[in-house]
């Protein structure tokens, strides 16, 4: 190793995935906005999966930013915060982005002043702290893997605790997402004070961040962000802008070189895998006193008329950001959460963020391309290929069909991780994607 | 605002089966006009003759099975297989054998197992071997190519028609003025009488490494394969596994004794050894799905076209040896199946 910053000079090539249009530069020409509170939030309190939070407050009553307003209902569980200040007005089941039921929510009537809790005093001497203490600390921040996986990320921590490897997150192998990239390029200083923090609440040695290669000026920021921290622990690695690269099994291979066991975790080989926006988002906590109340969300698209990445409260209706982009036009066909591979489509933009709203697409036809008839698979191997779990797509596609649940766990339909690679490519137009996950849920139910 | 929902991934590659069947007729395009060229007009006739059979027969298939007709149909996939069929007759060829050909290839070989991706056997091939195994001295007549050689006449359009029509050449013309042996059948038949390589080298016909003309055919499909390769229609390792195998097994016979072995580049510019390892052993349904599979697979049809060639009793072998690793392929899948990310061995 020549440089100390750089962890590993060459980047790393997957033999798998596929290269995508990647659109990014869509929604980087401009700074982060960062948007006014809301008039009205409607934060639900079951983000993550598992049971819901038990709302701690009632209608009617008044509630500051960053006020606690539910309750863990187990260990590991998270606590979710009001997002702005103001009033109260439900607390029931209500339809959010990314969810098909509805779920317990606590709505909020702004009222303009934004007024702090002050519960959560800044801790600026926080990374000398123990890894219990901080550990505690990422549980009263509420803090969700904000990659969109969204789990809790004191439990996450909890239970690696001791790993020596703390790997962040910054590859954002999907198209149209930026957020990640902008917050590196903005604020890399506050992800690298993250990574320390969470470094230390794991009591690892070492912590890597991983950007790719075709975000320049994050990793600048972040390179010159590393030098002015000085922490030896704290390194950066370059992988490929190949999709899923960004997967969390993908991303521990193609930095570390070390696989993910079938069934386990990367506890298993010795990592934690964060996302730079929640190394981030544990800085504002402890630095700064500011629980989980917002987060950064790409809003791009052919269909929004000016594409920017938006610094939202949670909560926030998808309409009020689509707004303060400028609003709609052409038509969008489709209006996706998340990236174009995993995300999924909204109904309608009523409906509220939530942490895990990386990002919101007003898809075009030119953005999605057209849509074609489905056509016998011509066994042309191109799934196989794409596929980062090595898995034959093909052959599962058959099992699936033909509900063959014991040749679809020798195929190992439980490794897929439901990336979308293997249909992207397909030129038969196969939706083998759909027919997995709903072959993974059946297997699990039996 | 409202909006239409559908399950991810949101959107797809802009390819196609139809584009990829394009890209391989587009190919082969330089391969046909080196065809012509040399050959005369004959394989264009044999390329719409055999099309309208495969679409006949397509067509009936499809509506005998009760699946509508239209999207299947103009998949492009029996024009391919029309074409590459039409590559392996002579471009002097009866009508009524190119139809067999297809109506066998396209109605048996490839819907009576199912149809498009469910065939076992590549369609081109299989009805290529029926008629070769049923009409041989009509596949034995290729006209001479037109590099100058005197000693045969050219059969013009007029003359190739009559003889597409009704089997037999115009008054005036006999089959051993235009037609002769092919380099391979004439190195075969030379080489069971006893002769060397070099003695029969110097018969005319022969060119640089395989057939005079023919040569020239084979590098344009060479160029139509890395046509393939580069537009990802194709992967590297089944045409290089056939070359391989092929380059190997004759370059080994060939450096034991070179007299009695035609070269290795011999081999490789003569008869359908370009063709197969590029056109036809990458027919993606008939051939193994893995990278493994690919290479054995591959390298299975190489040995085999060298193994009949030298000792079978036809003179080229890479229909045969296609049509029998085809067999080989669930066998081939099962074996090569890669390992599961994540699991153990
Ligand atoms: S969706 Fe599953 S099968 Fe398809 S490429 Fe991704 S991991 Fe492989
Ligand atoms: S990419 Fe589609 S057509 Fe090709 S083997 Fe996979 S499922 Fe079949």
């Amino acid at each position: 190793m020549t440089d100390p910053i750089a962890y590993d000079a060459q980047p790393r090539r997957p033999a798998w995935g596929v290269r995508t249009p990647l659109r990014k530069s869509l929604s980087t020409r401009q700074p982060i906005l960062v948007a006014p509170p809301p008039p009205l939030v409607c934060i639900s309190l079951a983000q993550c999966p598992g049971a819901a939070a038990r709302a701690t407050v009632a209608p009617g009553q008044r509630v500051l930013c960053g006020e606690p307003i539910g309750e863990p209902t187990g260990a590991g569980r998270p606590r979710f915060h009001a997002s702005i200040s103001g009033q109260v007005t439900h607390v029931e089941a209500r339809l959010v982005a990314g969810l098909g039921a509805p779920v317990p929510c606590v709505v909020i009537l702004g009222d303009g002043t934004d007024q702090r809790w002050p519960g959560y005093p800044p801790d600026p001497g926080a990374d000398g702290r123990s890894s219990g203490d901080l550990q505690a600390g990422l549980a009263a921040a509420g803090l969700l893997g904000l990659g969109g996986a969204l789990f809790p990320t004191a439990h996450k921590v909890h239970t690696a605790t001791g790993a020596p490897v703390l790997l962040l997150n910054g590859t954002e192998c999907e198209a149209y997402i930026s957020c990640d990239d902008a917050l590196l390029r903005e604020r890399a200083a506050s992800v690298v004070a993250g990574g320390r923090l969470l470094l230390a609440a794991l009591g690892g040695q070492r912590c890597i961040i991983a950007v790719k290669t075709d975000m320049p000026q994050a990793r600048v920021a972040l390179y010159n962000a590393l030098q002015a921290c000085g922490d030896p622990r704290v390194v950066m690695s370059v992988v490929t802008a190949k999709y899923p690269a960004g997967g969390e099994r993908q991303l521990i291979e193609l930095v570390l070189g070390r696989e993910v066991p079938a069934g386990g975790h990367p506890a298993d080989v010795g990592v934690l895998c964060q996302n730079v926006a929640t190394a981030a988002a544990a800085a504002d906590f402890f630095l700064r006193g500011q629980p989980l109340i917002s987060r950064l969300v790409t809003v791009s698209g052919g269909g929004v008329a000016r594409p920017c990445n938006i610094e939202a409260r949670i909560g926030t209706p998808v309409s009020d950001l689509m707004a303060l982009a400028g609003g709609y036009q052409r038509e969008p066909r489709r209006l996706i959460m998340g990236g174009p591979m995993m995300g999924v489509a909204l109904p309608s933009d009523d409906l509220a963020i939530t942490g895990a709203t990386s990002c919101l697409i007003a898809a075009t036809d030119a953005d999605l391309g057209p849509a074609a008839e489905e056509m016998p698979c011509i066994r042309c191997g191109d799934c196989i290929e794409a596929c980062p779990a090595s898995l034959l797509p093909q052959e599962l596609l058959v099992a699936a069909r033909t509900v063959n649940a014991a040749e679809l766990a020798t195929l190992g339909v439980t490794e897929c991780i439901e990336c979308g690679a293997c249909d992207y490519v397909c030129p038969s137009h196969i939706p083998l994607t759909r027919h997995f996950i709903r072959a993974k849920a059946a297997l699990a139910s039996t | 605002m409202r909006f239409a929902t559908d399950l991810p991934p949101q959107w797809h590659a802009t390819v196609s089966v139809g584009g990829m069947m394009r890209t391989v007729l587009y190919a082969l395009v330089p391969a046909l006009l080196a065809h012509v060229w040399f050959y005369g007009a004959g394989i264009l006739l044999n390329s719409g003759i055999a099309l309208l059979a495969a679409l006949a027969t397509e067509a009936a298939c499809l509506r005998l099975g009760g699946k509508p007709t239209a999207p299947d149909l103009f998949d492009g996939s029996a024009l391919v297989t029309a074409v590459l069929f039409a590559f392996c007759l002579p471009p002097l060829c009866p009508w009524w054998v190119t139809v067999i050909g297809m109506v066998f290839g396209i109605g048996v070989a490839k819907h009576a197992y199912g149809g498009l991706g469910y065939n076992i056997f590549n369609p081109a091939m299989a009805g290529y071997v029926l008629v070769l195994v049923s009409f041989p001295e009509a596949m034995a007549l290729w006209p001479a190519p037109d590099i100058g050689d005197l000693d045969y006449l050219r059969p013009d359009l007029a003359a190739t028609l009559h003889y597409c029509l009704l089997g037999s050449l115009p008054d005036g013309l006999t089959i051993d003025a235009v037609a002769r042996a092919t380099t391979l059948d004439s190195a075969k038949e030379g080489l069971g009488l006893m002769r060397t390589m070099d003695e029969i080298r110097t018969r005319p016909g022969f060119g640089d490494f395989g057939g005079a003309g023919w040569e020239w055919v084979n590098n344009c499909i060479a160029i139509g394969g890395f046509v393939l390769l580069l537009r990802s229609v194709i992967r590297w390792h089944t045409p290089a596994a056939v070359l391989g195998g092929l380059l190997t097994m004759a370059t080994l016979a060939w450096l034991l004794d070179p007299n009695t072995h035609p070269s290795p580049g011999f081999h490789l510019f003569s008869g359908g050894a370009m063709l197969g390892a590029f056109f036809i052993a990458t027919d993606p349904v008939s051939s193994p799905t893995t990278a493994r599979g690919r290479l054995i697979y591959g390298a299975g049809i190489g040995i085999l076209t060298y193994v009949i060639r030298t000792f079978g009793s036809y003179a080229d072998g890479v229909a045969f040896a296609v049509l029998l690793m085809n067999v080989t392929v669930p066998l081939l899948e099962r074996w090569t199946r890669p390992r599961v990310y994540g699991r153990a061995g």
